[in-house]
């Protein structure tokens, strides 16, 4: 397979109820992330947006941002979900041999809706809809089958968000840094047993972009490239209660692909920092075993063993991850974006010493339905 | 002189879509809430290759990619597997909180269902409780003609 380089990222900061349009969010990712490249729109070949109408609130709202990327005299495709998965298929646009340069942007106001209602309408009209489930009530059903699996308690979730929220503080483009106890955590307010307030992550707005090119179209940047060296994609069944909740079959699945395109074996020593879609506490502990970080069952001990925190053996979502931010389409593009920073040096506060390898993930469906990882290397 | 923008006025425009939807609910799903409305009973789909059942009935088995074309009837009884006690309100739930899901494998399904759990104490739910299906008394061919699961043998009336 051809190498393919992330030669471009742009964010906005994330925040709540943000002053700005959809397209305000997209042409500002777009045109950072050109600059970061160091190019011009006209160096860009082919444009994938990522966006979902039910959040926007209108049909085809991956078509309605166009001029804000770019679009003119270029072909645009569209993703729903993910901004990884939007990635993965900007990436396959440039693998095609049709171009050699894509741009991938990703835009989400979560403040503009209705969370709870939005995603109570992924699920199944005839058999779960009606129930009034949805993405947090879901969650805490997964949580529990999770807890009974590998014995994990409330507290080793309020650990990962006591990690992620502190770890924000270092990022200027967080949503909510904040200084807070297990305690604090197992005190806030219920929402579903066993997830509470703190367990879960915000509603946010926010975009972001990023630029891939083969070898040939990097050149038309002046950035040094960050090389995707492996990428895996899986996913399960759809209906809750048809796939196993308490073990992510798809995450084990493609993080194997990575790792073996990528040649890593050992992947808690190979990899020096990771960003996981940690949309709520008991998922990053989840994800750790789905990504061999920790055997089966074994997630809660990683995060008691400060492992995974600041200064640790592989330091996770040092940018306070999804929880500190959650603007969902662009949440995982976002996980890319801090991982490519970490390997340029360029990631400030939040710098995790010589990184030299890094992961990336995201997910998209109810319960982490499907998984998309990324190892990226300079 | 003041940037315009300090002296705007930051204005939204409040909407909502509003869309009838009518879902045809398939041919094992038809069959599946009519035995549900007139019987009380409840069938599911077996995969000829795998044999795994599913509740509420797939046309095709995602694990083996083949037909579920045998009709197997199981028990209205069955065990929780997971649980939570919803806590905060909105507009889609038909319930006033709190009030519980659970997953339930009934007995001689594989996987498990998403139902409420009802007419017990919630804050005393544990997983592997044996639970049993409640039929709603006016039944029009919903997932809620169950309307909810309770402890076997019954239990107080809170739910």
């Amino acid at each position: 397979m051809d190498r393919i380089a992330i030669i471009g990222v742009g964010q906005t900061p994330y925040e709540r109820n943000k002053e700005d349009t959809f397209d305000e969010l997209v042409f500002e990712a777009a045109t950072k992330a050109l600059a970061d490249a160091g190019g011009e729109i006209g160096d860009i070949d082919n444009i994938i947006t990522v966006s979902n109408d039910f959040w926007d609130g209108r049909t085809i709202s991956s078509m309605a941002i166009q001029d804000a990327a770019g679009c003119q005299g270029k072909d645009i495709s569209t993703v729903e979900g993910d901004g990884t998965f939007g990635i993965l298929y900007g990436m396959m646009r440039v693998l095609s041999g049709s171009y050699d340069t894509t741009l991938v942007v990703s835009h989400m106001k979560g403040s503009e809706s209705v969370m709870n209602l939005i995603t109570n309408a992924m699920f199944d009209p005839i058999y779960q809809r009606g129930l009034g489930i949805d993405a947090t009530s879901s969650a805490a059903l997964q949580a529990r089958c999770y807890m009974e699996m590998s014995g994990a308690t409330e507290e080793d979730f309020a650990r990962v968000s006591v990690k992620n929220h502190k770890n924000a503080f270092n990022n200027p483009n967080a949503q909510l840094p904040l200084d807070i106890t297990v305690d604090d955590v197992m005190k806030s307010k219920k929402l579903a047993d066993p997830l509470k307030l703190l367990d879960c992550s915000p509603v946010s707005d926010g975009g972001a972009a990023v630029i891939l090119a083969n070898e040939k179209g990097r050149k038309r940047f002046k950035k040094d490239p960050v090389w995707i060296s492996g990428v895996g994609h899986l996913s399960d069944s759809y209906t809750l209660g048809y796939r196993d909740l308490a073990r992510s079959r798809a995450l084990t699945g493609a993080a194997e692909k990575a790792y073996r395109m990528a040649g890593i074996k050992k992947p808690l020593k190979e990899i020096d920092v990771a960003e996981i879609y940690d949309a709520y506490s008991y998922m990053e502990l989840m994800w750790y075993e789905g990504l061999g970080f920790a055997p089966e069952g074994k997630g809660a001990e990683l995060i008691r063993s400060g492992d995974t925190g600041p200064g640790g053996a592989l330091p996770v979502n040092p940018s306070g991850g999804v929880l500190s931010a959650h603007p969902v389409m662009v949440a995982g593009m976002a996980r890319v974006i801090e991982a490519v920073l970490q390997l340029r040096g360029e990631a400030e506060n939040r710098q995790i010493a010589k990184a030299k390898t890094a992961l990336a993930h995201g997910i998209n469906g109810p319960c982490g339905q499907a998984h998309c990882v990324y190892i990226l290397g300079v | 002189m003041a940037h315009w923008l300090e002296e705007t006025e930051n204005m939204v425009y409040a909407g909502r879509i509003k869309v009838p939807y009518r879902w045809y609910v398939g041919e094992v799903g038809s069959r599946f809430l009519t035995t549900l409305r007139n019987k009380k009973e409840i069938w599911g789909t077996r995969c000829s290759r795998c044999k795994r059942v599913y509740i509420p009935p797939a046309k095709n088995c995602g694990e083996c990619f083949s037909l579920t074309d045998e009709w197997v009837q199981v028990k209205n009884t069955g065990t929780l597997q997971s649980f939570t006690v919803v806590r905060y309100s909105h507009d889609m739930q038909p319930r006033s909180v709190p009030f519980a899901y659970g997953l339930i494998k009934l007995d001689g399904a594989d996987g498990s269902l998403l139902h409420f759990i009802g007419d017990t104490d919630l804050d005393a739910l544990q997983v592997g409780m044996r639970v049993e299906a409640v039929f709603a008394d006016e039944r029009e061919g919903s997932i809620l003609d169950i309307r909810h699961f309770r402890p076997v043998g019954g239990g107080d009336s809170n739910g």
